[in-house]
Order: structure tokens, then C-alpha cells, then sequence
């Protein structure tokens, strides 16, 4: 890889442009390829509220869900990529978003998910919280990142089997269903108060992502020189598990799982910028957002039967890319 | 630029590594650290970098370097680990950009002057022709020579290098040694571990012999490398070249 083909404002600007285009479709396309206009043609004829109240509380929460959600996991995808120096990372692998998953099992679960919509999210965040937690305790004070790789797996692990038993005991096979088809991920029916829920978790964790980015691009050279070019690593790896956690912990509290997204979109964006983790993570969120919110208008798209769900459909997209990455990166091997 | 290091004891996993080194610098020079594999030369380097803990103190201009912050000590010290190598395929003036890191202010882009640095960084270890390139496709001596633009972009008045020509062909140490020895006499220091006992004569005004964790002779090449240091630290018998040519040609072991 040579210098990028294009400037990255440029790829940038593409992208954020892509991504408002994918947006506004989200808002603009229903159920079944149905359009926003000839809908409100019939439905404001009776009632111009409910049609305000479409837009408002169902279509603008699902559209600003899915680019969040989308943006967070391109973010923290690139940003973990480049901490660990392992393109095979993914924002899942520090188990913060095993924990949000049984954190919203187990609320179901217990019943509570009848009471409010926002229980769900609360179980979810707490979930991620208690698995960073354990993930800080388990890596002591001055972690390796091979020892918050081992934690991590042994909490997603952990988190999973949890989440495994927690349907195995479930009182009916309805709930057990709901609890399933919760985890494929899915942008359907989501509130404005859930939105306002999740966002400063998703904010902060942005935020602590974005602040180690020139020390990704020093990572580049290994942890010895990064710390001698002026960074604290101690500091660095808080920051980017820290962020990386609250963020995917409060994307997953919400959405459920959305597979792939985070571990694809990088590799995406890594022709059109180069291969500086720093220039990857603007592309990568940006990215991220487009996949998403593309993912989401397709599975609206049927008319019949039940709604696909976006994880199912991101890990359908996701997967054979990747097998496709595989088979690229064989025939470059020498 | 004054570097003094006073008392230091070392650790690795328990092992004393370096117990008592004392040593001080001034001004300009080159300086080659040598001793056999695991006396501690590596240690020292990365205890003056501030990389590993240690007890005792280094200074810099009288400045304990463990007490300055990280940003001030990179743009005091720069240094090239041992094999290090990139982790991702950087395109050849980025790579070496990443030397000016510890100059750049926050939410800053680089600057005219470390353009200038990185400019002259690339002149210096003679990389110009490598760039554009992907760093992975280049070779062993060719990668090994544009790292060592990114340490030399930093422009700190230290640069401390680790076995910067093992692995290299003989062409290659020669060019890598020229580079270090230009650094110096632009008016810094630099301190080199080598194994190559030749290119330490040869190369270096000032040799340090390290031997089980302490200081066993520093000084001139001629006043280190003589026939009964090598025997006693490193355990050979050698034959020694004197005069214009310095050499050392290690011939058998002394047991």
C-alpha cells in the first residue's frame, strides 16, 4: 500500500455525504418500499398528527439509532484494530458487549421488559459497566494487552454461557423466542427516549476512542517506541478500552448484536485512506454508519412474512466480505 | 547536552540486571555500548529512555528523566528499539513522520518546521529513494535505514539505538554506522549497543564496556578494545589492528 489514491477530506466528505443520503432514505422508506409522501397523502387527509407522530417517533429514532449504532461500531473497530495492531479485531472482543447482551437477557428474563421499553437499555449498559469492571480487575493495574485480550475472551466467554443458561430456564418458549430474536439486533420500534438514553455513553465513549489517535498511529511502530515518542500507554489502553467498552456496551443495550459491522469496515476504508489507524477512524465511523443504515433499509424491503433482522443481515453481508479479504490477502502473499 | 547517569540498579523478572552503572557525557558524540549478550546493555538503554523502573538516577542537563513528562522526554530522547519493525504496510515519509509525534501540538497538523525535520531526516539516512513506498515491501537494510530516519526525525539531542546493525549485510552496517556517526557530528548524542566490535573501533569516539550488570572499562576504542578486556568479558582472544585501520578479529574462544 502506497500513498491512498484520494486526500482523506475527500473520502471523508463522500462518506459523510453517503451517509446523510442512506439517512434521510432511512426516514423517507417504510415497510415494503412504501414512500413517505404517498403515505402521508392518505394518512394526513385523516389526521395530520399521526403523521407527524410517524415521523417523529418511529422513523427519526430509527434512522438516528442506526447511525449511531453504525458510527460506534466503525469507530471503535478502527480504534481497537489499531491498539491491538491486529486487523482480526473486532469491538466485541473486550466482552463489554457480552455483558450489555446479558445485562438485556436477563432483564427479559426477570420479566421486567413488560414494564417499560427503557428497562431493556438500563439492564444492558449496567451489563457492559460490570463487564469492564471485571475486565479492569481480571488485567490488574498495569495490563499487557495480550492480558486484556485473555480477559476479554474469558468475560465474552463467560458472558455468553450466561446468556445461554438464562434461556435455557426461561419460563416459556415465547419468552425464550423473544429473548432470541432480541439478540439478532434490530432498529424496529425504538423510542426517542431510548435514543437520549444511550448517547452520552456512546458520546463519552467516542470521545476516550478518539483522544488516542495519534498514539495508534505511534503504536504502529510497537509500545516501546510509542511510549518514546511521548505517550503513556497506561494511559492510551485505558482510554481506548474504557471508551470502546461504554460505547459498544450502549449500542449493544439497545440494538442487540450487529455482527461484523466493526470488524469489516475498517478493511473497507483502509484502501481509500491508507493504512494510519489515526486517518482510519473518521472513515471507519462514517462507514460504519452508511453499512448500518444501508443494512437497516434492506431489511425493510419484503413485503411478506416476518422482518429480517440487522444483525442476521450485517453478518450476512459481513461474512463471505471477509472471506473475500482472505482470499485477496492469499493471492498478495509472496 | 550533558547525560549523567549515577548508581543505577536494574531489574528484569526478578534478576539483577545492572547493579551500580555510573557514567556521564557532554557535548557531541557517539558512544558505543558493548559487552556480551546479557550484561545489560539493552537495560541501560531502555532505563535511560525511561521504558523499565529503576533505582539511582539519570539525568539530563541535571533534569531526573523519570520526572519529566513523557512528551518532554520524547522530544529529549528519541529511540530505535531492537527489530522494530512496522505493523502496518506506512507508506515510507508517513513512517518516518511519526518521528515529530512528540513535537506536534494537539489538534495541530505538522508544521513547516517538521516538514523540514522529516525532510532532512530522509536526506540524512539517504531514504529518498524509498519513498512512496510501502515499508513492508522494502528490504531488511533498507527498512533498517528508514526506521532509523523516523528516530533521527525526532531531533532529540540523545538518540539511543539498540543493535542497530545486527542482521544487516556488511554494506548496509557500513551505511547504517556512517548515519549514526553524521548525527553526531551535527552537534548530538548518540549512544549505540553494538556487537560488532570492528564497526564500535572504527565508527565511535568513546566505547563502554559493559560486564555483568557494571561499567568494566570506558574510554577510547583503542584503551577498551585491548587484548585483556576482550578475554575477560568477552572470552575470546582476538587479533587487534592499531593505527589508521583499527580492526578486531575475534580468532578462537579463551578458556
Amino acid at each position: 500500500m502506497t500513498r491512498p489514491p484520494l486526500p482523506s477530506w475527500m473520502v471523508n466528505l463522500s462518506l459523510a455525504v453517503l451517509t446523510a443520503l442512506l439517512f434521510a432514505a432511512s426516514i423517507y422508506i417504510g415497510r415494503g418500499g412504501e414512500l413517505l409522501a404517498d403515505k402521508f397523502e392518505t394518512i394526513s387527509a385523516v389526521d395530520r398528527d399521526i403523521a407527524w407522530l410517524v415521523l417523529t417517533e418511529v422513523r427519526f429514532p430509527r434512522a438516528l439509532l442506526g447511525l449511531l449504532v453504525g458510527a460506534t461500531l466503525g469507530l471503535t473497530g478502527a480504534g481497537l484494530q489499531g491498539l491491538l495492531r491486529n486487523p482480526l479485531a473486532e469491538p466485541g472482543l473486550i466482552g463489554a458487549s457480552g455483558g450489555a447482551a446479558l445485562g438485556a437477557v436477563l432483564v427479559f428474563y426477570s420479566g421486567l421488559a413488560a414494564g417499560t421499553a427503557m428497562f431493556v437499555p438500563v439492564g444492558g449498559v449496567i451489563g457492559a459497566v460490570v463487564a469492564l469492571a471485571v475486565l479492569y480487575l481480571l488485567a490488574g493495574r498495569n495490563p499487557s494487552i495480550v492480558t486484556i485480550i485473555l480477559a476479554g475472551v474469558a468475560i465474552s466467554a463467560f458472558t455468553g454461557a450466561l446468556t445461554s443458561l438464562a434461556l435455557n430456564l426461561s419460563p416459556s418458549p415465547y419468552a425464550a423466542l423473544e429473548i432470541v430474536f432480541w439478540m439478532l439486533g434490530s432498529l424496529t420500534d425504538r423510542s426517542m427516549v431510548q435514543v437520549w438514553f444511550v448517547l452520552p455513553f456512546m458520546g463519552l465513549g467516542w470521545l476516550l476512542v478518539a483522544s488516542t489517535w495519534r498514539a495508534l498511529d505511534a503504536l504502529s511502530l510497537g509500545e516501546d517506541t510509542a511510549a518514546t515518542l511521548g505517550f503513556s500507554m497506561r494511559s492510551v489502553t485505558a482510554r481506548a478500552i474504557l471508551g470502546t467498552g461504554l460505547a459498544v456496551g450502549a449500542a449493544v443495550s439497545v440494538t442487540g448484536v450487529v455482527g461484523f459491522v466493526g470488524l469489516v469496515v475498517p478493511h473497507l476504508m483502509r484502501p481509500l485512506v491508507g493504512q494510519r489507524p489515526a486517518s482510519l477512524l473518521l472513515p471507519s465511523a462514517l462507514g460504519g454508519a452508511a453499512l448500518v443504515l444501508a443494512a437497516d433499509l434492506f431489511v425493510r424491503i419484503p413485503v411478506n412474512g416476518p422482518e429480517l433482522k440487522l444483525g442476521v443481515v450485517t453478518s450476512l453481508i459481513g461474512a463471505p466480505f471477509f472471506l473475500w479479504l482472505i482470499l485477496r490477502t492469499r493471492r498478495e502473499a509472496p | 547536552m550533558r547525560l549523567a547517569v549515577e548508581n543505577l540498579h536494574a531489574s528484569l523478572g526478578g534478576a539483577r540486571v545492572l547493579r551500580g552503572v555510573s557514567l556521564a557525557a557532554e557535548g557531541a558524540q557517539f558512544v558505543g555500548l558493548i559487552g556480551p549478550n546479557g550484561v545489560g546493555k539493552t537495560t541501560l538503554v531502555r532505563a535511560v529512555a525511561g521504558l523499565i523502573p529503576f533505582e539511582g538516577a539519570v539525568t539530563l542537563d541535571g533534569a531526573p528523566v523519570s520526572a519529566m513528562s513523557p512528551r518532554a522526554r520524547a522530544r529529549a530522547i528519541s529511540y530505535l528499539a531492537q527489530g522494530e519493525g512496522s505493523h502496518w504496510p506506512l507508506e515510507i515519509s508517513r513512517l518516518v513522520a511519526l518521528g515529530r509525534l512528540p513535537h506536534l501540538e494537539p489538534f495541530h497538523r505538522a508544521s513547516p518546521a517538521d516538514e523540514a525535520a522529516i525532510e532532512r531526516a530522509i536526506a540524512l539516512a539517504g531514504v529518498h529513494e524509498f519513498v512512496g513506498r510501502d515499508v513492508l515491501t522494502l528490504s531488511g537494510g533498507e527498512r533498517s535505514r528508514v526506521l532509523l530516519a523516523r528516530a533521527l526525525a525526532v531531533e532529540a539531542p540523545l538518540m539511543l539505538v539498540d543493535e542497530p546493525v545486527s542482521a544487516l549485510d556488511p554494506y548496509h552496517q557500513l551505511r547504517i554506522m556512517e548515519v549514526l556517526r553524521a548525527y553526531a557530528d551535527e552537534g548530538r548524542m548518540v549512544v549505540a549497543v553494538l556487537h560488532d566490535l570492528t564497526l564500535a573501533a572504527r565508527h565511535c569516539d568513546r566505547l563502554i564496556l559493559l560486564d555483568n550488570g557494571k561499567i568494566k572499562a570506558d574510554g577510547a576504542p583503542r584503551d577498551v578494545l585491548t587484548p585483556q578486556n576482550l578475554r575477560e568479558t568477552y572470552r575470546i582472544e582476538a587479533m587487534i589492528g592499531e593505527g589508521d585501520e583499527p580492526f578486531v578479529l575475534p580468532v578462537r574462544r579463551a578458556e
